[in-house]
């Protein structure tokens, strides 16, 4: 960031502890005072509200959080997670209600043909109608539109990829026209793309098969046989 | 001084700092230091516990408060089970779904229970990886003896032996489930080194390696149609009338009515405590990390371990205050991020213990050398830049690209600038006490992942943490679902917790905590 940016970030942020500057929010519809800059979560407790739908690892990983909110004069409704996003004068939000996707299930291990086990498990991903919608709901960043495409396509690795990212939120369910879960295509995905496309990493199958013969039973003995002090100066010599 | 003036002095001493090597504490000097500064040795912060299966042990007040505490479960309560299985898994994080997969693979009924979603927890915040020795330069019996040190040679050896070999299947399983862990150009694994750890050993999905293990274990759960209850919370086991454990009760967390579930065995990963907010520190855990386990396992009469010691992860967020308390991932340490003072100093090697490196940041800033935000919080700054110069512009957002958006969202660039970060309370180094089974002091009673103790000693190295989860929650699952095709269900009973209660009055402990917490409050009360 630049260095006039930084610098009205640590006014503002003065401002707001010593003497916290209030804004008003409107939650599901009632309007609220709360300081300025806290995030959407602490917002909701701020105001009175017991939230455990909707709370989980307050550090944007885990996706509960799912919110849309509007800020001030703009028609726009965007999304958002609750525990990494902060408040500002005149927003309204409403945490998403829980939706029900349909998740296909599969025997992961089972599948001979994933590319094409994807159209009888997920039949509408292929109907997807290019609204892009899913790719503007998602707070992750993510191009899901394209990775919707790319899993039609059978670029696993792709998908794999881009949803690196994917919090599972499902932000992106709701918004589809033609009844798509893209994040749960985009999860069948990315196991497939590891549990069939990827090389079986070698040195692991190795050392696994050391373990299992017994290859470290004499070192085991040794240190085990250690007294405390022996061990303890075999410890400290360790770089 | 300015924080703007502060932080250019972390880009004016950068390359001064590069040519400069820090030795690791001596033994001696470590100790010291950990004694004067780490939040373990802070005494008023610790009293005994009156009564119980660890009368007399010292641990942390507000842990102690809820391990006296009073059940939620009225001693009438009709016990006609609502569900009948043969293994009920308490827990829906990294432990909790591989207890519950490994006892479903092996035939029993399970039910896995959870008081939030599947898959809230703290495992799918995990960005620093999982320690699995598979290089040629490494082995299990080096993995142990660093992790030995690095639990201060007080780690229960059995329980770190069978960790650390079972380690590589433990990968082999997670691949098998499409774990996408980094690999190199020739297919192998990436290791990369991490701290406390003499070889380079952590595995990796970028800093997402605990986010897509859970992405996926949740997936299969849901697969194998585990019967799944979320939003339903045990607040009390039931026990046989020789005290074993015969199931729980859960709450149901939108109705409020109680569930009686007989269970053959319950395996209990609830994790750890870091909302407890003990001595007042933030934390990097969830919502529900409020050590629900331990509570209910002692008032069941099981013995618990090293409940005095925790770990405060060296790099907690200070700034800005919407991040206080979060993780800025130990990986940005491992890949050559310093650690600097406000005179512009480095003053500890990064890659030392989570404890000394805790320990010697506290010191910098008691001793005047922190750098304070406007919100007067203390910290001292991770030299996040220095990353891309070190390796080539975008190696930041290559490799760290949870912690560039993390910080992207309130307008920050971490390319750019460094960070001020201070300890932050992450990490419960004891817990229930457990054989290599995962089972408790109380026959049937299982316990997996951070709620239980022994393995870690008095500090926990970074990436045994998810190998721990994942290796005694296959082995609880595993052994669970062994003993159930040869055992019947026993009887359901409060017995214990009315000679708990007994116990507690003799002892004139208060009535007024209850336990398991279940979540903090942080609902404000009055406008």
């Amino acid at each position: 960031m630049d260095q006039k940016a930084f610098d009205s970030n640590v006014l503002i942020d003065q401002e707001e502890v010593l003497r916290p500057k209030m804004v008003t929010v409107e939650i599901a519809g009632k309007k609220y005072e709360v300081p300025e800059g806290i995030t959407v979560i602490k917002a909701l407790w701020y105001s009175g509200q017991e939230v455990i739908h909707g709370v989980g690892c307050l550090g944007g990983y885990c996706g509960a959080c799912a919110t849309y909110y509007r800020t001030k004069d703009d028609p726009k409704v965007r999304t958002c997670l609750a525990c990494s996003t902060a408040v500002e004068d005149g927003m309204s939000f409403s945490m998403m209600a829980p939706f029900p996707a349909r998740k296909a299930t599969y025997q992961m291990a089972e599948l001979k043909d994933p590319k094409q086990d994807l159209f009888n498990l997920y039949p509408e991903a292929p109907m997807c109608r290019n609204c892009n919608a899913c790719t503007e709901a998602c707070p992750q960043g993510i191009d899901v539109r394209d990775g919707v495409w790319k899993a039609v396509f059978g670029d696993f690795k792709s998908v794999s990829e881009m949803f690196m990212d994917c919090v599972m939120c499902g932000l992106c369910t709701p918004v589809c026209i033609a009844d798509i879960a893209p994040n749960l295509v985009a999860l069948y995905a990315s196991r497939a793309q590891g549990a069939h496309f990827m090389e079986k990493p070698k040195r692991l199958q190795e050392r696994i098969g050391e373990i299992e013969q017994g290859h470290y039973t004499k070192e085991w003995d040794r240190i085990l046989g250690m007294n405390d002090q022996e061990l303890k100066d075999v410890c400290a010599a360790i770089k | 001084m300015q924080l703007l003036a502060l932080q250019e002095l972390v880009h004016k001493t950068r390359d001064t700092r590069r040519a400069q090597t820090l030795p690791k504490f001596p033994a001696n000097e470590r100790d010291t230091l950990i004694k004067k500064y780490h939040p373990d040795h802070r005494e008023s912060a610790y009293r005994p516990i009156k009564f119980g299966p660890n009368a007399g042990d010292m641990t942390v007040r507000e842990l102690a408060a809820l391990l006296e505490g009073e059940s939620p479960v009225p001693a009438d309560l009709d016990l006609t089970p609502a569900y009948t299985v043969d293994v009920l898994v308490v827990g829906g994080g990294g432990a909790g779904c591989a207890a519950a997969l490994h006892a479903h693979a092996h035939g029993a009924k399970v039910m896995l229970a959870t008081k939030l979603r599947l898959g809230d927890s703290n495992t799918v915040m995990a960005q620093g990886g999982i320690q699995i020795a598979i290089t040629n330069e490494d082995s299990p019996v080096q993995h142990f003896l660093d992790t030995l040190k690095g639990g201060h040679m007080k780690n229960d050896h059995l329980l770190l032996k069978t960790m650390v070999e079972e380690g590589p299947s433990i990968a082999k399983w997670l691949l098998d489930l499409g774990v996408l862990f980094d690999r190199d150009a020739d297919g192998n694994l990436h290791v990369k080194k991490g701290g406390g750890s003499s070889k380079p050993r952590l595995l990796t999905c970028s800093d997402y390696t605990g986010l897509e293990i859970m992405r996926v274990l949740k997936d299969e759960v849901l697969n194998q149609k585990i019967q799944l209850l979320e939003f339903s919370a045990a607040v009390e086991l039931l026990s046989d009338e020789q005290g074993r454990c015969s199931g729980a009760v859960l709450q149901d967390l939108d109705n409020k009515r109680f569930l009686p579930v007989a269970a053959k065995t319950v395996i209990l990963a609830t994790g750890g405590i870091g909302r407890l907010h003990i001595q007042g520190f933030p934390t990097s855990n969830h919502f529900g990390a409020t050590g629900d386990a331990l509570p209910m396992s002692y008032r069941l009469g099981a013995k618990l371990l090293q409940i005095d010691t925790f770990q405060y992860h060296p790099t907690g967020a200070v700034y800005p205050e919407q991040l206080v308390g979060a993780l800025v991932t130990e990986g940005i340490r491992s890949e050559g991020g310093h650690l600097v003072n406000a005179k512009g100093e480095r003053f500890v090697n990064e890659l030392d213990t989570r404890d000394v490196v805790s320990s010697s940041i506290i010191r910098e800033c008691e001793e005047g050398r922190g750098v304070r935000t406007a919100t007067g919080r203390l910290g001292v700054w991770l030299d996040t830049p220095l990353l891309d110069v070190e390796s080539g512009p975008g190696t930041l957002e290559k490799h760290f690209p949870a912690m560039v958006r993390q910080y992207k969202r309130y307008g920050l660039d971490i390319t750019k600038d460094p960070v001020l970060i201070y300890p932050t309370l992450h990490y419960q180094n004891g817990g229930v006490q457990i054989d290599v089974h995962g089972e408790s002091g109380v026959p049937n009673l299982f316990v997996a992942g951070e709620a239980s103790g022994g393995l870690h000693g008095r500090n926990r190295l970074m990436g045994n943490s998810l190998l721990d989860l994942m290796v005694y929650g296959k082995r609880a699952g595993t052994a669970t679902a062994t003993r159930a095709q040869s055992m019947s269900h026993g009887r359901l009973t409060l017995d214990h917790l009315r000679r708990f209660r007994d116990e507690a009055r003799k002892h004139g402990a208060s009535l007024e905590t209850h336990s398991p917490m279940l979540f903090p409050d942080y609902v404000r009360k009055e406008a």
